[in-house]
Parts: C-alpha cells; sequence; structure tokens
C-alpha cells in the first residue's frame, strides 16, 4: 500500500487532550512519527508575572486536570525556597497524604483512558468508580474536586477533618483490594497481554537521553525516582520502594503505575498514623525577596520543576514551569516506529499525556 | 397449521374477496371484456399466485416481527451492560417498563438529524453502501424461523426454505463488500484503513466459520433449518461438536465485528473507522444493523448447535428459539464488554493460526462420528 501521512489530532478519541501526532504509514505500519503540542498553549507562565504570589496558587492547579494538588504544591515549594520558609511538620505530613491521594487518583484516571483506549470500556468504568473514593477524601480535606487549591505558603489551608485518618485506612484498604481486581481484570485477559508486551520499546539509554522521567523512565529500568533520590518533604521519614520495572515496554508502563498505587496505599498508610500534632500553617510575608527560588518534585507523570525569580515584590519577576509531559513526548517517535496503527493508542496512552501542563 | 397455511388462507379470502367484483364485472360488460375479467380472476385465485402472494406477506410479517426483536436486543444488551459496569442502564425513558422506550427515543433522534453528504465523497458507493448493508442482513434474517409452525416456508409441508442454512450464510458474508464499498467511498483515510481491515478479517473469519458449520451440516444431512433441528431431536450437537460452538461462537463474533475483533470501528485509532462519515440515520442504520446482525448470530448458533426451538413444551418453541437466541448474544456481549480490542496481525493470526486448525479438527470429529453410525 501506498505510504501516507496521518493526522491523529488535535481532536482524535486517542489525544486525550488537544495535540497532533502525525504519523506515516506503510500500510498499517509507522515509519515515520511527529508530535505536535501547543495547541492548548494559554500563556501560564506570563500571567503568572502580573498575579500576586498567592493569586498563583489556584493558576498553578490549572496546570494539570488530572494532578493538580501535585502542581500546586510544587508552586508553594519553590516559592517557600524564594522565601526560606520553614513548613511545620504536620503540614508536611499532610502535604504527602493529600500528595499521594492526587497521584492515586492520578493514575486511577490514566488507567481508566487507557483501558477506555485499548478497547475495554469496563476498565474505564471501574477505575473512575474508585477514583471517586480519593476524590471524596480530597474534598473533605479542601472543599473542591478537581482544583484544591489546598496547599499554602508554609503550610496547608486547613487542618484535616474528623476522622480523616480513620477514612484514608479504609480507602487503601479498598484501594489494595480493588487493585487485585484490576490486576485479575487486566493480566489475567491474554488480549490485554498480546496488546502490551513487547509493544512501544524504550530503550534505558534512549530514555535517559530523551529526558523521559517518572513512570516511563521507572519502566526502563531507572530507578530514579525524586521522593527517594531527592527527598523534599517528609518522605526520607516513611518507608515505601519506588516501583521500576526492567522491560521498558507498555506493560512495563503499566506495571509501574500499578505499583505505584500500592506504594501510594502504603505511604498514605504512614503519613496518617504518623502525623504529629501541632500548627498546620506559618505565615509568609506578602512580599517576596529578590533572589530565586527553585522547586522539584516527583508528580504522577513525572519530574516537575518550577523556578521563580523574585524582585522584591508581591509579584514574581519570572515563572518557568518545566513539564514532564512536555518532555517525554519528545520520545514517541522513538517508541512508535515499528509498530502498527493500533499500537499508538497503547504507547502515547501509556505515558499518561497531560496537555494541559505540557502547553501552559 | 404453519405461517405459510395462515396468510395463504388469508390471501385466499382477499383474493375471492376482490375476485366477485370482477366476476360481477365479467358476467356485465360485452363479451370481450368479460372474457378478460373471467381470465384475470382465474388466474388471481390460481395456487402459484396466491402461494407467492402468501410468501410476501410472511416476509413482511417476520421482518416487523424481526425489527421488533432488535428493539428488545439493544434494549436487553444495555441492560446487560449496565449490570456490568455497575450502573442502571436505560431507565427513565419509559421507566414503567425498564427503559424499554430508550432505543424507539434514539431512533428518532437520529431520525430528525439533518442527512450530511461530504462533497468529496464517491456518491454512489456512499449512498449504496448503507443499503447493501441493511437489505441483505434483513435478508439473512428471514430465512430464521422461529419454530417449524412459524417461518417464512414455501408450502404447507414443513420444509423451510430449502437450503436455508446456505442462503442465510451467503446472504451474512455480504456485508464486507459494503463496508468496503463505504470505507473507499467515504474519501477518508480512517475509513479506508477500517474498510480493509474489515475486508481482511470478515473474509480470513468466514471459513473457519464454514466449517463448523460444514460439520453441522455433516452430522444432520441437511442443510435446512428444519433437518438441522430435528436431527437434534436426541442431542444436541453443542454436545459432541463443543469445539465446533466455541471457534463458531468466536467467528461469529468477529463478523459481527463485536469487541474483540471490532478493529474496522475501532473507536480509539480509527475514529470510529468506515462509519466515520456517515452521520444521522444512516449511521442508525449501522447500529441497528449490527445489533441485527448479532440477533442472526445468536439464532443461526441456536438453530446449529443449541437445538432450535426444542425444549421442555411449558413455554411454546418460538420463545425456546428466542430465550437461546437471547442467551448466545448475552454471551458474545460479556465478551464484548470485558475484552480489549485485538490487534490487526494478531487478529489474522488468531483466525488461520488457531481458529483454522480447530474448525478443521472439528470437521474431522464430526466425520469421525458420522463414520462409527452414532448420529
Amino acid at each position: 500500500m501506498a505510504e501516507m501521512w496521518i493526522n491523529m489530532g488535535p481532536q482524535h478519541p486517542m489525544t486525550h487532550g488537544l495535540w497532533n501526532l502525525r504519523i506515516k504509514v506503510d500500510g498499517e505500519t509507522i515509519i515515520d512519527a511527529e508530535p505536535e503540542v501547543g495547541y492548548l498553549h494559554r500563556g501560564i507562565e506570563k500571567l503568572c508575572e502580573s498575579k500576586t504570589y498567592t493569586q498563583i496558587i489556584p493558576i498553578a492547579d490549572r496546570l494539570c486536570y488530572g494532578a493538580s494538588l501535585s502542581w500546586s504544591h510544587l508552586y508553594c515549594v519553590t516559592v517557600e525556597d524564594l522565601l526560606g520558609l520553614e513548613v511545620p511538620p504536620r503540614a508536611e505530613y499532610i502535604r504527602v497524604a493529600a500528595l499521594e491521594m492526587q497521584r492515586i487518583a492520578s493514575h486511577l484516571m490514566w488507567l481508566a483512558a487507557y483501558a477506555a483506549d485499548l478497547g475495554a470500556m469496563i476498565g474505564f468504568i471501574y477505575s473512575m468508580r474508585d477514583r471517586e473514593v480519593f476524590i471524596d477524601l480530597l474534598q473533605a480535606l479542601s472543599g473542591s474536586r478537581i482544583t484544591y487549591n489546598f496547599p499554602r505558603f508554609g503550610g496547608v489551608a486547613h487542618d484535616i477533618p474528623p476522622n480523616f485518618e480513620r477514612d484514608s485506612l479504609r480507602a487503601c484498604d479498598y484501594m489494595e483490594k480493588r487493585l487485585k481486581e484490576y490486576e485479575d481484570l487486566y493480566e489475567g485477559s491474554k488480549v490485554f497481554m498480546l496488546r502490551n508486551e513487547g509493544v512501544g520499546l524504550l530503550k534505558k539509554e534512549d530514555a535517559m537521553n530523551l529526558g523521559v522521567t517518572g513512570p516511563s523512565l521507572r519502566a526502563s529500568g531507572v530507578r530514579y525516582d525524586l521522593r527517594k533520590d531527592m527527598p523534599y518533604s517528609v518522605y526520607q521519614e516513611l518507608d515505601f520502594e519506588p516501583a521500576t520495572h526492567k522491560d521498558g515496554d507498555c506493560y512495563a508502563r503499566f506495571k509501574v503505575r500499578m505499583d505505584e498505587m500500592y506504594e501510594s496505599c502504603k505511604i498514605i498508610r504512614q503519613a496518617v498514623t504518623k502525623m504529629p500534632k501541632g500548627k498546620w500553617r506559618t505565615l509568609a510575608p506578602r512580599n517576596a525577596p529578590e533572589g530565586t527560588g527553585l522547586g522539584r518534585v516527583e508528580d504522577p507523570r513525572g519530574e516537575g520543576v518550577m523556578y521563580v525569580v523574585g524582585d522584591g515584590t508581591d509579584r514574581p519577576y519570572r515563572l518557568k514551569i518545566r513539564s514532564p509531559i512536555f518532555v517525554t513526548v519528545s520520545a514517541a517517535p522513538k517508541m512508535l516506529i515499528g509498530y502498527k496503527i493500533a499500537d499508538v493508542v497503547a504507547i502515547m496512552g501509556g505515558l499518561d499525556m497531560c496537555i494541559g501542563e505540557s502547553d501552559r | 397449521m404453519n405461517l405459510f397455511e395462515f396468510c395463504y388462507g388469508i390471501i385466499h379470502w382477499l383474493v375471492d374477496l376482490v375476485n366477485h367484483l370482477w366476476y360481477w364485472l365479467g358476467d356485465h360488460l360485452p363479451r370481450v371484456f368479460g372474457d378478460f375479467f373471467n381470465w384475470a380472476g382465474d388466474l388471481a385465485v390460481s395456487h402459484g399466485n396466491i402461494a407467492l402472494f402468501a410468501i410476501l406477506a410472511e416476509a413482511v410479517i417476520m421482518f416487523v416481527i424481526a425489527l421488533v426483536n432488535v428493539l428488545n436486543f439493544i434494549w436487553i444488551d444495555r441492560k446487560w451492560m449496565g449490570r456490568m459496569f455497575d450502573f442502571y442502564g436505560p431507565y427513565y425513558v419509559g421507566y414503567r417498563i425498564g427503559g424499554w422506550l430508550q432505543n424507539l427515543a434514539d431512533g428518532i433522534k437520529l431520525f430528525v438529524k439533518e442527512i450530511i453528504t461530504p462533497a468529496k465523497v464517491d456518491k454512489l458507493g456512499f449512498l449504496i453502501a448503507p443499503v447493501i448493508l441493511v437489505s441483505s442482513s434483513v435478508l439473512a434474517l428471514s430465512t430464521i424461523p422461529f419454530s417449524p409452525r412459524f417461518g417464512v416456508f414455501t408450502s404447507d409441508l414443513d420444509t423451510g426454505v430449502p437450503a436455508g442454512l446456505l442462503i442465510a450464510f451467503a446472504f451474512f458474508a455480504i456485508a464486507p463488500f459494503s463496508i468496503l464499498i463505504a470505507g473507499w467511498s467515504s474519501n477518508n483515510k480512517y475509513t479506508l484503513i477500517g474498510g480493509m481491515r474489515s475486508a481482511a478479517q470478515m473474509m480470513s473469519y468466514e471459513i473457519p466459520l464454514l466449517l463448523c458449520v460444514a460439520s453441522v451440516f455433516l452430522l444432520s444431512g441437511s442443510f435446512g433449518f428444519l433437518g438441522v433441528v430435528n436431527a437434534q431431536h436426541d442431542i444436541w450437537f453443542v454436545i459432541p461438536l463443543f469445539l465446533g460452538f466455541i471457534v463458531f461462537i468466536t467467528c461469529l463474533a468477529a463478523e459481527v465485528e463485536i469487541q474483540p475483533f471490532d478493529l474496522p470501528e475501532a473507536e480509539a485509532e480509527l475514529v470510529e473507522g468506515w462509519t466515520t462519515e456517515y452521520g444521522g440515520f444512516r449511521f442508525g442504520l449501522f447500529m441497528m444493523t449490527s445489533y441485527l446482525r448479532g440477533y442472526v448470530g445468536g439464532a443461526l448458533a441456536t438453530a446449529l448447535f443449541l437445538g432450535g426451538w426444542q425444549g421442555p413444551s411449558i413455554i411454546p418453541d418460538e420463545f425456546w428459539f428466542l430465550i437461546k437466541a437471547y442467551l448466545v448474544f448475552l454471551i458474545i456481549e460479556w465478551m464484548r464488554w470485558s475484552n480489549m480490542r485485538i490487534r490487526v496481525d494478531q487478529i489474522l493470526n488468531i483466525g488461520w493460526k488457531r481458529l483454522m486448525p480447530l474448525a478443521m479438527l472439528n470437521l474431522l470429529i464430526a466425520a469421525a462420528f458420522k463414520t462409527m453410525g452414532w448420529f
């Protein structure tokens, strides 16, 4: 069959957002690929320069609809670095519990989209149903369900609600049971394994050279997790092991995310039981000093970095956001070439694309 | 009395009614005209003529019943899907009858939408593809009797359509051509790939499907529905030919384009594949036809392997047939809602390397049974 270019996007069920993947196919085989992002550019970095530091927290929430808490947390970490603020330990524990809940919710949303991409609507419905448990917990914590606006400079907005510890432990028990069910549903299915094993191979060297981070990097056999390698909150006091897998195919990426959800349950358990009494917030000054602040956290999708330059006023001079997916998507041609059209959804779905943060 | 005799009786009565007028005219008009009317009246009341109209009436009756059946089918499918997915399924439209009217509401909604023909399509192919798909599926459906009394028969003897099963499968196999036409004429890369996939898939799954059917023909010694079902009076063919049943159901899912095999209309990568450019009621027709084909498939599996309408006579034969056809369809739907989609090279591998040898083995088993004289 003749070779032809196919535009998968900007509006295509595979994209989960607004981006374009141009693939050149020979029959059904992909011989070239070219991702195009930027359709959802909102100028957030520029917008931040005209807002006060506090006003940017809800804007940082809008960076990613799947894991908004981790982005507002990253912004707060960055500004705390600029201000030189100490965060009370209780606030750190609350943050860690909330972040891990957000990570599970984000991974479940990924799983839902992934299953729907591969054609199993049942996975979509089940994952979204169980995501509700953690969204409810976060709602009890912060009052909202998608954009939480929960972290503050030097702490969090509220203390935990009554019975939060009990509810979190129950949610973790429930989730671990459900995760076993998911493993039966997916790994027990021959069709799922056929679609995933050996598809979208990303070699260790390629992954490191292209700057891939997060679960996709760990699935290629690199044990790199900022929570462990550059502990930023109270993660060094908690016992967990970043999930890795050596294969680097779609199944490895699936498996890494599933294992991460188990680990997150472990972290939530420890965080809510070890949580000390005390203050959950310190007051921050209105104006930031001249200088720079840097924050690096392990987002559910990879390594998120923010860099802020203060000029002595109450507004940042510059805010730079490094999005994990913006970098990861550049590895798409490496993974796609040589596979079939049907593998595009498995490979690109396995990266957990989030266009809100990558286009900013 | 079967449906043929019933229709024959009614048509005969109607023709007689009209003929009173014709003979009356024949008696009262001048000789030339009178002869003509007498001759026409004699012709109208002849056996062949009335039989022809009786068959047409039967076909209409079966068609209407089948369409109502398809409405049922969609409803059952949605409810079943809802149970699996942890929700209620259709509920509000006609909530006293379990949301049964939801299908009608969807149909009306599709019916009132504007029918768009894109500017750069190949008009003839684009228009004729849905016609071929729907008419061939309906024709396949018309050959299927619900019981020895209820179906399209050509005489008052309980023989059914001669070689009815062969005709049913022949009509069933026309669909890939219309899908290919639809995919090609839509002038869209996604539909083109979808159409090609459909052609490859259906042609490779047709062969194991027909081999399984051949094993049933071998055991029963008949090509017609009545012969095949009557041969299962003592034992249903699903027991000796269990392997064949499994292969048949799998191939059926591929033929009907149900989930693990629905590559031609893969919504994730091909944006609904070959149906992308069709909107409004044309899409509704495709949708309805896919359920119609699901029903035909279930009915064929019932007739071939599950003893057709045979069952304890606490409920009428027709209901046994429907219940079994529904059950087969529900099993296929179960597979559909809990499985992913297979890739195109894998589907061909499964078809040629797994199902084909299994179908041959099944045929050998059937031949062995026949040789040993057990059937």
